[in-house]
């Protein structure tokens, strides 16, 4: 079966963000980027099912600036077949990402669609779950296990109080957390290899989706900082603080 | 204006994020329905019509609602929303997973994770880890909103006098089952309702140290986490990860225990009213926002501050 993965770029995920000083957003000049985490476990799930001889064809698609390209070579040398690039320079909504994903997964019609938990960036934890409203799929989110079998597949779920196991019909849609697996390094041969891989590249107006929103960002500040605390010498001193300054004990 | 709030709950219970939802609904404004689903809910429908502020219950009793399936819960929400100005959900793992189904239904982008209200139409929520406060309007005609409990104070659980009305619709896509469940047994108060939580990371070397924190929870009342470092090493199951991906709380006390402090972590407990790090190492970026830092060996700190509390 053919696995879609969508992946995302984003700031990567050790650099401390500033806010730009007129408000506007975070700063991204001369920030490092990267495939957004949960994306690369994304990739290497669809990678071990190709592995394991339940998909035959990963492709692999990403919505953002033509330097996305580069996260696409990423799932390529670790062994995605091929790339899609819906090429857009604006910053999209979630709902504007999950319809233009809805009209790849038109196009390639795809059983099994995998994406990130969340990027990291927006922290919004929506895409997944809107595309499958649109697409009228099954969607198991947050999943720490995926196990395919004929025309189903069993998600066990990271939820609040532990794991919950569902079963999906196919073609359905699978978000991953963290601990579904633990990602792999591209070689230096597959990198190479991968620069030979077909990518395609598409616009929204060719897919024929609107990227209009109903959300508007007024502004983006700092967090409100935490005033400075004091290094105490002793346990002693700790509960006693915690007692008498804090009352919190 | 009207706004309908799912209510989160176990079959048995209600869950306290509700309450918090409730608050924030309360500073949107307007009259509150508080919609409950599921099967055999009548006690859950029972609590839910004496939560403080709220007008009005739905109980929508169903076999295909049991298990809160995203794909049959969704059109019951997106086919009642109608009627609403908002829609509202707590940023559980249950609300995270429905809400924005409901949203792409109605064709109007969600806000995740809100914070604070501005108006009934803005609010703020972080982004990029806490390190960053978005405030964003909606022009939706129905806004769809999960609400981050931490972010409001509760409302009382006891007071209101709701009508209770029960909802026919009926929802099953047929196109997902429940299949079982496995859910983590403790005796300590969940981690995000705790007033103490006592957070242990990479520090505590292995699982089984980590009965140094429950005495020591045991003793204050209090929670204990974990930092994903703990949990990947499997010292501990992963529902006691506090972070931008675990769980966010916000007790009026957080020791954190050789945990570093990484940005992912800080980004679920540094809206702590007190934050204590215990930590050998002096650089830890953790002391960076600890109100009060030791810096003492964890294996001799703890069993002292078990016996001094």
């Amino acid at each position: 079966m053919k696995v879609l993965v969508a992946v995302k770029r984003v700031v990567d995920y050790n650099v401390k963000v500033r806010v730009k000083a007129d408000n506007s957003g975070v700063d991204l000049a001369n920030v490092k980027m990267s495939m957004n985490p949960f994306c690369e476990i994304a990739v290497e799930e669809a990678v071990r099912l190709k592995e394991k001889g339940v998909a035959s064809e990963i492709v692999v698609v990403t919505i953002g600036p033509t330097t996305a390209q580069e996260q696409l070579r990423t799932a390529l040398a670790l062994g995605a077949d091929r790339a899609v690039l819906v090429e857009s320079a604006e910053e999209l909504t979630s709902l504007a990402v999950a319809k233009l994903l809805k009209a790849v997964v038109d196009k390639e019609q795809p059983q099994l669609v995998i994406l990130g938990k969340q990027a990291i960036d927006s922290d919004n934890n929506q895409t997944g779950q809107m595309l499958a409203a649109l697409s009228g799929y099954a969607q198991g989110t947050f999943a720490s296990k995926v196990e395919v079998s004929g025309d189903k597949v069993a998600v066990t779920r990271e939820i609040d109080g532990g794991l919950q196991t569902v079963s999906l019909n196919l073609p359905a849609i699978v978000t991953t957390d963290l601990r579904l697996n633990e990602p792999r390094y591209a070689s230096l041969p597959n990198i190479m290899k991968a620069k030979k891989k077909p990518l395609e590249t598409l616009t929204p107006e060719a897919l024929g989706v609107s990227v209009a929103s109903t959300n508007k960002t007024l502004k983006v500040e700092a967090p409100a900082a935490r005033s400075a605390g004091v290094k105490v010498k002793s346990v002693a001193e700790l509960v006693e603080k915690l007692k008498t300054e804090a009352k919190v004990l | 204006m009207t706004i309908l709030v799912l209510a989160e709950h176990d079959s048995a219970n209600l869950a306290p994020a509700t309450l918090n939802t409730v608050a924030a609904a309360q500073q949107i404004g307007g009259d509150i329905h508080l919609l409950v689903t599921g099967s055999g809910i009548a006690a859950v429908a029972e609590a839910a019509a004496r939560v403080a502020g709220v007008s009005k219950v739905l109980v929508a009793d169903n076999a295909a609602y049991q298990h809160q399936l995203p794909e049959n819960i969704a059109p019951l929400l997106v086919e009642l929303a109608g009627s609403y100005s908002h829609v509202l959900a707590a940023a559980t793992s249950n609300g995270k997973n429905i809400l924005p189904r409901v949203a792409a239904k109605l064709d109007v982008d969600q806000i995740s994770e809100i914070i604070s209200v501005q108006s009934p139409d803005t609010f703020t929520r972080p982004i990029y880890a806490g390190n960053a406060i978005a405030t964003v309007q909606s022009s939706a005609a129905v806004k769809v909103i999960t609400v981050r409990a931490t972010g409001f104070d509760a409302v009382s659980a006891e007071g209101g006098s709701a009508a209770v009305e029960a909802v026919a619709a009926a929802h099953d896509a047929g196109i997902s089952s429940f299949v079982g469940e496995e859910l983590a047994k403790s005796d300590r108060p969940e981690l995000t309702a705790a007033k103490i939580v006592v957070s242990g990371g990479r520090g505590m070397q292995n699982g089984d140290n980590f009965k140094h924190l429950y005495a020591l929870a045991d003793k204050l009342g209090a929670a204990v986490g974990a930092s994903r470092a703990a949990v990947d090493a499997g010292f501990v199951p992963n529902d006691m990860q506090v972070g931008q991906t675990g769980k966010i709380v916000a007790p009026q006390l957080y020791i954190a225990v050789g945990i570093s402090g990484a940005i992912q972590h800080l980004a679920g407990m540094k809206d702590s009213k007190v934050i204590v790090a215990i930590n050998k190492d002096e650089e830890a970026p953790i002391f960076q926002v600890a109100d009060y830092g030791l810096v003492a060996d964890l294996f001799e700190a703890i069993p002292e501050l078990e016996k001094l509390v």
